[in-house]
């Protein structure tokens, strides 16, 4: 455990918007290869918490730091913390007006710089390892909602982040189609990629995660190994949050 | 009978002047359009920065060509331009035309922006995009898009508007059928035709940006 490096580590990390306040005194860490799941009911700051990570939302107080490195809206360059951590969203937000390997091509060879041609190589690499390298040339209106999500997940790899952050991967899915993308999450998280997951998938989370955080009210509850969390709840709300669902 | 037949008779006798102010028409409407396109996309820029400053800057702008008719813009930026600075007298009425348009086409930029999902900047952002970047490479692209009807049909617009600037003595479609009007005492027929000519304008117009609309349209 302890030789592990420490990706992602979160102190009394607080939010608000406006009067509401979303996030209380946050402390979450994440290690290399830890595959990290949240889960709570709507509203209980959960994406909010994700969105910090990678600084789509600015927290009001706490520490974030990054492999370890404290990271300062103010003092940093987050867009280059953003190529270490790549997110995947519940909508997928693929670029429309764009092909699928464009897609997946954008980032690294406007932000990395790298060459068209080495992108394209190393784009359809990851487009077969989500399992739709035929599918590179065509719009992302033509697919499916999870082939979709999958192009978002390789789009995401394409910059070869240290950590993934997904938000509700498979919210928007049909049920049919939640299968294939989470099992392209399960061969990734096989693979040693590091990653916080905010889901209601609990068989996804029992199955996948090494550690479950269940969050209420802006504040993590309880956490634990998935076996512990799910068969042994300590907290009374952490009970009456899984037999709600279960 | 006769008043047809004369029509017909100015119509086609008069097609080597009105050619010319056909191009006149169309070079000003070229030049004006895509600086006021350019001037459109900088202040729809302006409108949607996060800073205050720059949004009264837009704002006051939007205000004043809104709120003064466009003869009097021309007439002001003509004799601010072509008569103090001496600046030719296509050049001005260009600029007039182009402060005007450019106050509409910034409200249809802003709100094509505006119009495109916020999750695809953050897509943008959260790939390490600066939001330079995203801008260029993911919302524009996609607001544009969005944008031809309104555009179009605000170019349709600026094209007639441009007959006003026949009133500061240029020679384009308008000014040929006025200028003809009143050499013959004879309006009506080169009013007629001068109609014509822009119907004719627009609906070549209309065509384009239907096809182009299908076009993009194949891509979503």
């Amino acid at each position: 455990m302890s030789e592990k490096q420490e990706m992602i580590r979160v102190e009394k990390l607080n939010k608000s918007f406006g009067k509401l306040h979303v996030l209380r005194d946050i402390d979450l860490t994440v290690k290399e290869s830890d595959v990290v799941v949240l889960i709570g009911a709507s509203g209980s700051g959960k994406s909010t918490l994700l969105r910090c990570l990678n600084f789509l939302e600015m927290k009001n107080s706490g520490i974030i730091t990054i492999e370890g490195e404290q990271i300062e809206e103010s003092t940093h360059n987050l867009n280059k913390v953003r190529e270490r951590v790549g997110m995947v969203f519940q909508h997928f937000n693929l670029f429309p007006h764009k092909t699928v390997i464009g897609n997946v091509i954008e980032a690294p060879t406007q932000v990395k710089g790298m060459k068209k041609e080495q992108a394209i190589k190393e784009g359809k690499e990851m487009l077969d390892k989500v399992g739709l390298g035929d599918k590179y040339n065509v719009y992302p209106s033509t697919l499916s909602g999870g082939q979709k999500q999958r192009v978002a997940i390789a789009r995401a790899l394409a910059m070869k982040p240290d950590v993934m952050l997904f938000d509700e991967p498979t919210s928007a899915l049909d049920p049919e189609l939640v299968g294939e993308v989470l099992s392209t999450i399960k061969e990734l998280a096989d693979e040693g990629m590091t990653m916080v997951v905010v889901t209601h998938e609990m068989g996804f989370a029992r199955e996948v995660g090494d550690w479950v955080f269940y969050m209420h009210d802006g504040k993590i509850v309880e956490y634990g190994p998935p076996n512990e969390l799910f068969d042994n709840p300590k907290e009374e709300r952490t009970q009456a949050f899984l037999s709600s669902i279960l | 009978m006769s008043a047809i037949t004369h029509f017909f008779e100015v119509f086609t006798g008069s097609y080597d002047l009105f050619l010319k102010g056909l191009w006149l028409t169309f070079e000003l409407s070229a030049a004006s359009l895509l600086i006021a396109f350019v001037i459109g996309l900088f202040f729809a820029i302006l409108k949607i920065s996060n800073i205050k400053v720059l949004q009264w800057i837009a704002d006051a702008y939007i205000w004043v060509v809104r709120g003064t008719p466009l003869i009097v813009q021309i007439f002001v930026l003509y004799y601010g331009l072509a008569e103090i600075f001496l600046i030719p007298m296509f050049w001005a009425g260009a600029a007039g035309l182009a402060f005007h348009s450019g106050a509409y086409i910034a409200e249809i930029i802003r709100g094509a922006i505006q119009s495109i999902d916020k999750g695809q900047r953050e897509a943008g952002r959260t790939l390490g995009m600066t939001s330079g970047l995203t801008m260029r490479r993911i919302i524009l692209p996609q607001a544009f898009r969005r944008a031809v009807p309104s555009l179009g049909n605000q170019f349709i617009i600026g094209i007639k508007d441009s007959s006003l600037v026949s009133f500061i003595g240029m020679q384009e479609l308008f000014g040929v059928a006025s200028t003809m009007g009143s050499n013959n005492f004879d309006y009506l027929p080169y009013y007629l035709t001068v109609a014509i000519y822009y119907l004719f304008i627009v609906l070549i117009l209309t065509l384009l940006v239907n096809m182009l609309e299908k076009k993009l349209a194949q891509s979503d």
